[in-house]
């Protein structure tokens, strides 16, 4: 008799690309290294996180203008806004634990209150690796909504990091943005879609249900839509990807849009204080009103293990999503 | 208010700096300006009835040193790119920067009455939006030294000269933050910061040394690669001495002085309370502080500045 297959943890930053799915390598690093071309005051900071975060791409572009902090994330949060008061504006990057949890009153008081010009770009958002609740970040959105002054970004794809990048260079304010880093899928390329500050955007219509996603959530999306074609369910997906300030206007003219319609709400995070509670607590002021869920990550401390199955086990992959759909619709 | 020439100042310390007749008449002078310092956190004190005008009273002869010795700036542009800047992480010290910023014309004299009051420019705790020549906004201690390190990289890749000062307390060196800041600002070999620890020994719940005790400082920080100094912080000419060498030390590292100071420096009944991180000062005493800081400076052979 064999033994079950056991899928392995691997590598601290697991690949989320599906097999076989397009993908484009580092997006953000190259983005940033092309954005700094011409924009003088970009420098790029990290906390021993250069390489996981694909700043070194940024670093090996422009040499004199990175800055190796060291492994502290406090004084990466602090010199970072020194940097700022002189006229520049850093990249800072680590993970988003260590920016979320252990660096917070930095964030908070050096840089947001001040309102300073610093991006703040973070890899391991939600559940994006298996190595257990040290680095899994399921809160960070919760923490950071609390945050005034700051933006937040949860881009789904390659190709929404290099635009996403590109804009935030031109924008002047704190910013957190979660970042896919390594060899990151390429999807919304196949749809008419530009990246906007603070907006969010239609990708496709349906008359049965609306999710509303930010970040890699966005895809499983995508790919639920498609899955549940088969079963003529009709699905609309609203991607979000600026979770502060959110766009309200957009979402409560799609859950207000066709009476009935399951509004779901999906999220790499949490199911407290993320998307699914900013969209829920929007529809209520709005005088929206939907069936509603959320698809998300348990209040818990979550298990070690190999991604697929954390996401299948919390209900964040395309399966788990799909098959939790269909019973809601069911019930 | 003062009127002084703050960039002809510097040129001619800098002319001046190794003659040791020479610093008889500026030691007089910053010895004036600690005394209007001392006076102007009293009249804010009395405004509020309270504040923390121990450590403001046992600083003003380091603010003194800084501001009329040390630093270069234009009061009428405190956002001057070619100032050195002057970061308080230790917000609670706001009542003293503000004394010392009045002193050197940057805030307006006529404020020094709004101390603390609603919609005032000079709050309680110091915050950089509400302050002109208020770098930063401290109150969460840890904060300053890090921040320094930002500003020090980023005059350099300025090309910049100028200075970073961060003025941080006793207390604070308790805060992590700090010692990732001092492990880093030797790293970046930031010949262009100044740290100046307050040492005055006491804290919220009582005595520095007791709270969390942290001995050695000058050693401490030589092992981290500083080049490090401990003085009398109540002492001018010392603190001259010690702010020169700072500035003149030509060597690729961070400096730091660390000045031992006394809470409630020239108000005898104040230095001899019991020491709180909040002295009490009851509503009849504040008159009774001013005339002993007057007293003081008349021992000196100084005349009562009755204006402020």
């Amino acid at each position: 008799m064999n033994a079950p297959v056991r899928l392995k943890t691997s590598a601290m930053i697991a690949s989320i690309a599906a097999e076989g799915q397009r993908t484009i390598s580092a997006p953000f690093g190259h983005a940033l290294a092309k954005a700094a071309e011409s924009r003088p005051r970009i420098v790029g900071m990290t906390a021993d996180l250069g390489k996981y975060t694909d700043l070194h791409i940024f670093q090996a572009a422009h040499p004199d203008r990175f800055y190796q902090m060291g492994m502290a994330e406090q004084l990466l949060m602090m010199s970072a806004a020194g940097m700022a008061r002189e006229g520049f504006q850093p990249w800072v990057t680590t993970y988003a634990v260590f920016a979320a949890r252990r660096a917070y009153d930095f964030l908070c008081l050096a840089i947001a209150e001040e309102d300073l010009d610093v991006k703040v770009v973070c890899a391991l958002p939600g559940l994006t690796t298996g190595y257990g609740p040290s680095h899994q970040a399921t809160e960070d959105l919760a923490i950071f909504r609390g945050m005034p002054n700051l933006t937040i970004i949860d881009p789904c794809d390659a190709i929404e990091i290099e635009q996403a990048t590109t804009a935030l260079a031109d924008h002047r304010g704190p910013v957190y943005m979660r970042l896919l880093r390594g060899k990151v899928p390429a999807v919304l390329d196949e749809y008419d879609y530009k990246f906007e500050l603070g907006k969010a955007k239609l990708l496709r219509d349906g008359n049965d249900v609306l999710i509303v996603s930010s970040g890699l959530m966005t895809m499983r999306a995508l790919e639920t839509a498609d899955a549940l074609r088969a079963d003529k369910v009709d699905v609309a997906v609203l991607h979000v990807p600026t979770i502060k300030p959110l766009d309200e206007a957009t979402i409560l003219v799609a859950a207000g849009a066709k009476p009935g319609r399951l509004v779901v709400v999906a999220e790499n995070h949490s199911v407290i204080g993320g998307l699914g509670e900013a969209v829920a607590g929007a529809m209520m002021r709005g005088g929206v009103h939907a069936p509603f869920r959320q698809v998300g990550l348990p209040d818990a401390f979550l298990d070690a293990g190999a991604l697929p199955t954390l996401h299948d086990r919390y209900g964040i992959s395309t399966k788990a999503m799909t098959d939790n759909i269909k019973a809601w619709l069911a019930a | 208010m003062t009127g002084l020439p703050h960039e002809g100042r510097i040129a001619e310390r800098k002319l001046n700096v190794s003659a040791s007749a020479a610093v008889n008449m500026p030691v007089r002078q910053l010895a004036e300006h600690a005394y209007h310092i001392r006076k102007h956190a009293l009249r804010m004190g009395a405004v509020q009835g309270q504040g923390y005008i121990g450590q403001a009273l046992g600083v003003a002869d380091v603010l003194a040193v800084s501001y009329f010795r040390a630093l270069r700036y234009r009061p009428e542009e405190p956002q001057w790119e070619g100032r050195d800047r002057f970061l308080l992480s230790i917000g609670h010290y706001a009542i003293a920067l503000y004394a010392a910023l009045i002193e050197a014309g940057i805030v307006p004299f006529e404020e020094r009455e709004t101390y603390g009051s609603d919609d005032s420019r000079l709050p309680m705790s110091g915050m950089a939006s509400y302050t002109p020549g208020m770098e930063i906004s401290g109150g969460s201690l840890g904060q300053g030294l890090g921040i320094a390190v930002g500003m020090a990289l980023g005059l350099k890749r300025k090309g910049s000269d100028r200075f970073v000062y961060n003025l941080l307390s006793d207390g604070e060196l308790g805060e992590g933050s700090t010692w990732e800041a001092a492990m880093s600002a030797p790293h970046w070999k930031l010949d262009n910061l100044i740290a100046i620890v307050d040492f005055n020994n006491q804290q919220a719940d009582g005595p520095s040394m007791d709270v969390l005790g942290h001995p050695d400082l000058v050693a401490k920080f030589e092992a981290f690669g500083w080049h490090a100094q401990r003085v009398d912080g109540n002492d001018i000419e010392a603190l001259v001495a010690a702010f020169d060498a700072a500035r003149e030390l030509r060597e690729p590292r961070p400096r730091i002085i660390i000045c031992d100071t006394l809470m409630g420096r020239g108000v005898p009944f104040l230095e001899s309370r019991e020491k709180t991180h909040f002295i009490r000062v009851d509503e009849d005493e504040w008159d009774k502080a001013i005339a002993d800081v007057d007293a003081g400076w008349v021992a000196r052979g100084g005349a009562v500045n009755s204006a402020i």
